[in-house]
């Protein structure tokens, strides 16, 4: 038991630290109530009624599925590609002893470490000189690109808490490599896994640095929000994607929180 | 029981599988080649290959007649980069990089503390949710907000007005540099959003390296009659340093690289992230947009050689 | 009698590090065999190269007759009790102790059974249902040994497998290892740095120092006749007699090595050495009393009963000892 000194915080500290706790969270929660507003031409506060309507405009909207869809589908297949990436990379990692470890975490590490807009502007000049056309696929190449980190992290942290000598156990009680794997190793790291990959889509159904770059005609949600932003044509609307998408992050963090919790080490530390 | 197997080398498991298996263990180099094959050609290749390739685009300009690439090795595009007007952009991101980064860490200090030191059990919990929840939030939903926040029929105004203190607002607004026709067209209000979106990821960091710092450290220095500045001063802030400057890895490097946020909250004069989308775009110069990238590049490559000697890597 | 395990000038260094250094030795099939030597000397590395996790990097291993090198581990009838158990977390105990049956393609109702059966031998009959985690060290250690065993391996490598255990459980496993061995006739290496455990269990011991073999024997030579200094002083700390002591005794060996147990404070009898020197220590032990006795320089310990009264510090005294009980070493 810690001593009663430390259990006594001082006062100060505590309303900076609620200060800066409402700070983080009262800007989201107004998004919430403008998706409400009947105010359809300004940002007006206080909004001069609230009503449900703009939900079913929202849902009629055809652009907004479709926004939706191919950010759905991007995200899906960047995080497939993640998955399988990131895992080989933290298992060579974790498992083996080779040289150049360090240069391996460090490449991966790259595509989050340097500013979104250099690894769009590189891919997308990549595909001009090798005369790629934009597609679905160029969206998903640079996604999975940075998605791979997120696996990797939330891999490696894992492997490093599975003993060695588990898959030594198992070699020694007659399993091969591949049993070894599937019914040891996977088992192990599955939920760590599964939380990476859901760091990974929320990642990848959030991004618009990069796909700007790397998309072409099509437009995934957020590029469909940026071009809402940048010239707003009918707010409400926006105000209802806006929730929408918050929702729809919140609940992979979530669901990655509480896959990792009891290690600790806890997924998306880093983003 | 006592029945052992017939010899010490067991049969071969049947199938591809079998072989398979015995074949990696017999040579563990295929092995790691078979598991890093994969994603250090993506990375290698096609990450790597497009940067290095963008790089070489530097080296290469543009023909101010045609429009068109000139293949041919050059400084031009560097001796362009210095010129006045953008280096004036490139000391604009960099003055506002670094006070993003020294604002965020005064923010962010306060939370990280509380959790790390006093947070207890499912307090603890609760506060890395309340931290983890803004920071996966959607980036374009949060600038999204504050666009909501500082218009100008929006919530702060309302608020100033609320408490008979609009007049505050407006000789803000009529200050030279910081001030403009509203906050959501000044340098201000690029700021804020700037300070919103990034800070989230200083707090996890410092909470990390306080963490570490032992309890009975600060007791010690209390004991020792040292006031809670003294303690702040001498003990606690070197201790956290590591975690700060990992945090602000992030905060200086993202606010570097940015052009959605100063475009939809801010004035229009130029970020290093904007200049590179309109080199890139709407201009066409692929090499001088390729020439601006250096920058940041070469800037976080001298703050991350920084960090790993003041061992800001562990705290990540 | 066949050999279950043989090393033939086995090495295995990690770069400079000598881990295995040129190793001989022959493990009788049934036998119990102990590894004993102190930490980093090089036991663990030698029950790796067993259990296929290592190669030599030089020398040649045989295991029933058949060469070792290049079979992996998962194709190797040895099997291991690992020091920290590594039972898997996310099975439950019956599962863990039927995985090797598993991945060998038994069927379910077979292996279910085996394991059961494996489990009751080891007196833990109604756990299957539960996870590692709800088991205390000593059952962890238990249902490790039944995993291993219900492979019915050709030789079972324990690597310090009582380690983590209290004294009193340490001996009950101790007693029930040695039956269990006995009733099942598997070749057991075991390896540990307890010398009391490996006096007790063995029927061979292995002194490891430095990658090598110092002394390989039965346990009561290896107790009562060292060949080396090393041993002398690891296992029961022998007195060591130096090149001039054994002179004045009439030997001419470098060193020679003698039991506290075989030395008595009384003047010699017939036939019997005896040395003269002054009381430096005393230190009562339970059932003995430790006398060291300062003989010109050298400090040499007598293990006398408690019984007898001990003489004061300083007293000028007589050692004897019988001249059997001294016994020549070859290093100095
Ligand atoms: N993979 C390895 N790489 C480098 N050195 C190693 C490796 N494995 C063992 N060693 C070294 O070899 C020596 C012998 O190690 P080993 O584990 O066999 O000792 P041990 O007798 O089992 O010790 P302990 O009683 O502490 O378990 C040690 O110095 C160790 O540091
Ligand atoms: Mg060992």
């Amino acid at each position: 038991m810690r001593s009663e000194k430390i259990n006594r915080v001082p006062l100060g500290l505590k309303i900076a630290a609620a200060a800066g706790l409402a700070f983080m969270h009262l800007p989201i929660l107004l998004i919430f109530l403008y998706a409400f507003t009947t105010e359809e031409k300004t940002y007006q506060f206080p909004p001069p009624g609230l009503t449900t309507q703009w939900f079913a405009v929202a849902w009629n909207r055809p652009d907004v599925w479709a926004a939706l869809t191919l950010s759905v589908k991007v995200a899906a297949i960047a995080t497939a590609a993640a998955l399988v990436l990131g895992t080989l990379c933290a298992a060579a990692v974790s498992q083996t002893r080779f040289f150049g470890r360090e240069t391996v975490s460090l490449l991966i590490i790259l595509p989050i470490a340097l500013p979104g807009i250099i690894t769009g502007i590189a891919l997308r000049s990549a595909f001009s000189i090798a005369d790629i056309p934009f597609s679905f696929w160029t969206i998903v190449l640079g996604h999975a690109t940075f998605c791979i980190v997120v696996v990797y992290n939330n891999a490696v942290a894992r492997f490093r808490r599975i003993s060695g000598s588990l898959v030594e156990a198992s070699m020694d009680l007659g399993a091969d490599g591949f049993q070894t794997f599937r019914y040891v190793i996977l088992p192990n790291i599955g939920t760590a896994l599964l939380a990476g990959g859901m760091l990974a889509f929320a990642l990848s159904f959030d991004e618009v640095i990069v796909t700007t770059f790397t998309a072409g005609q099509q437009s995934t949600l957020p590029i469909w929000m940026l071009e809402e932003l940048i010239r707003p044509r009918q707010r409400p609307v926006t105000n209802v994607v806006a929730m929408i998408v918050v929702i729809v992050t919140f609940l992979p963090i979530l669901g990655a929180y509480y896959l990792t919790r009891d290690g600790d080490q806890i997924a998306g530390a880093g983003k | 029981m006592t029945v052992v197997a017939e010899s010490f080398v067991l049969p071969e498991r049947r199938g591809t599988a079998g072989r398979l298996s015995d074949f990696f263990w017999r040579h563990p180099h295929v092995l790691l080649t078979v598991l890093l094959g994969p994603p250090l050609l993506w990375l290698g290749i096609v990450y790597l290959g497009s940067l290095f390739a963008l790089l070489l685009q530097s080296f290469f300009s543009i023909d101010e007649f045609s429009g068109l690439i000139n293949y041919e090795f050059t400084l031009a595009t560097y001796r362009q980069l210095f010129s006045e007007a953008n280096l004036d952009i490139i000391l604009r991101t960099v003055s506002m990089a670094a006070l993003v980064t020294l604002v965020s860490a005064l923010v962010a200090f306060p939370i990280a503390y509380y959790a790390a030191r006093y947070a207890r059990g499912k307090w603890k919990a609760l506060f890395y949710l309340a931290v983890m929840l803004p920071l996966w939030s959607s980036y374009l939903v949060k600038v999204y907000a504050w666009k909501l926040i500082l218009a100008k029929e929006g919530i702060l105004t309302w608020f100033f007005e609320k408490l008979n203190v609009l007049w505050l607002l407006d000789a803000w607004l009529a200050l030279p540099v910081v001030g403009g026709n509203s906050l959501s067209v000044s340098y201000t209000g690029t700021f804020i959003v700037f300070v919103y979106v990034w800070m989230p990821f200083m707090i996890l960091p410092i909470q990390a390296a306080l963490e570490r710092v032992p309890a009975n450290l600060v007791e010690a220095s209390s004991d020792l009659g040292g006031t809670p500045a003294q303690t702040f001063r001498h003990v606690l802030f070197p201790l956290a340093l590591p975690g700060i400057v990992a945090g602000s890895i992030f905060t200086f490097s993202l606010t570097l690289g940015d052009y959605i946020i100063p475009q939809i909250v801010g004035s229009s004069r130029l970020f290093i992230g904007q200049a590179v989308y309109a080199q890139q775009g709407t201009a066409g110069n692929i090499p001088l947009a390729a020439a601006f990238t250096v920058v940041p590049i070469v800037i976080m490559g001298a703050y991350l050689w920084m960090a790993k000697r003041m061992g800001a890597f562990d705290a990540l | 009698m066949t050999t279950a395990v043989l090393f033939d000038n086995v090495s295995r260094h990690f770069g400079a590090v000598r881990a295995v250094d040129r190793v001989n030795l022959s493990i009788a099939e049934g036998e119990f065999f102990a590894m004993l030597g102190p930490s980093g000397s090089g036991k663990t590395t030698c029950l790796r190269l067993m259990a296929g996790f290592e190669q030599p990097t030089a020398g040649h291993i045989e295991i029933f007759g058949e060469t070792a090198e290049g079979v992996p581990p998962y194709r190797r009838s040895v099997n291991t009790v690992f020091q920290d158990y590594a039972l898997f977390p996310h099975l439950s105990i019956l599962d863990n102790v039927a995985y090797g049956l598993m991945v060998k393609g038994i069927g379910r109702e077979e292996r279910r059974k085996a394991a059961e059966d494996a489990l009751a031998m080891v007196k833990l009959p109604s756990y299957g249902a539960r996870r590692p985690g709800q088991l205390s060290g000593g059952q962890r250690q238990r249902v490790a040994l039944a995993r291993a065993l219900v492979n019915k391996p050709k030789v079972l490598l324990l690597d310090e497998p009582l380690g983590a255990l209290d004294l009193k459980l340490r001996e009950q496993m101790q007693e029930e290892l040695k039956s269990l061995q006995k009733s099942l006739g598997i070749t057991f290496v075991f390896v540990t740095h307890d010398q009391g455990e490996a006096l007790s269990m063995a029927d061979r011991i292995a002194v490891f120092n430095e990658g090598r073999i110092q002394q390989l024997g039965r346990p009561e030579d290896v107790y009562n006749r060292p060949t080396t200094r090393f041993v002398a002083d690891f296992v029961g700390s022998s007195n060591v007699l130096s090149a001039k002591l054994c002179q004045r005794l009439g030997l001419k060996t470098a060193s020679a090595s003698l039991r506290p147990e075989s030395v008595a404070i009384a003047p010699a009898a017939d036939g019997a050495l005896s040395l003269s020197g002054v009381v430096a220590g005393r230190s009562f032990l339970g059932a003995t009393n430790r006398i060291v006795v300062d003989v010109d320089g050298n400090r040499i310990a007598v293990a006398s009963p408690a019984a007898q009264s001990v003489p004061a510090m300083g007293t000028p005294v007589t050692i004897s000892f019988a001249a059997r009980d001294l016994h020549p070493m070859e290093d100095a």
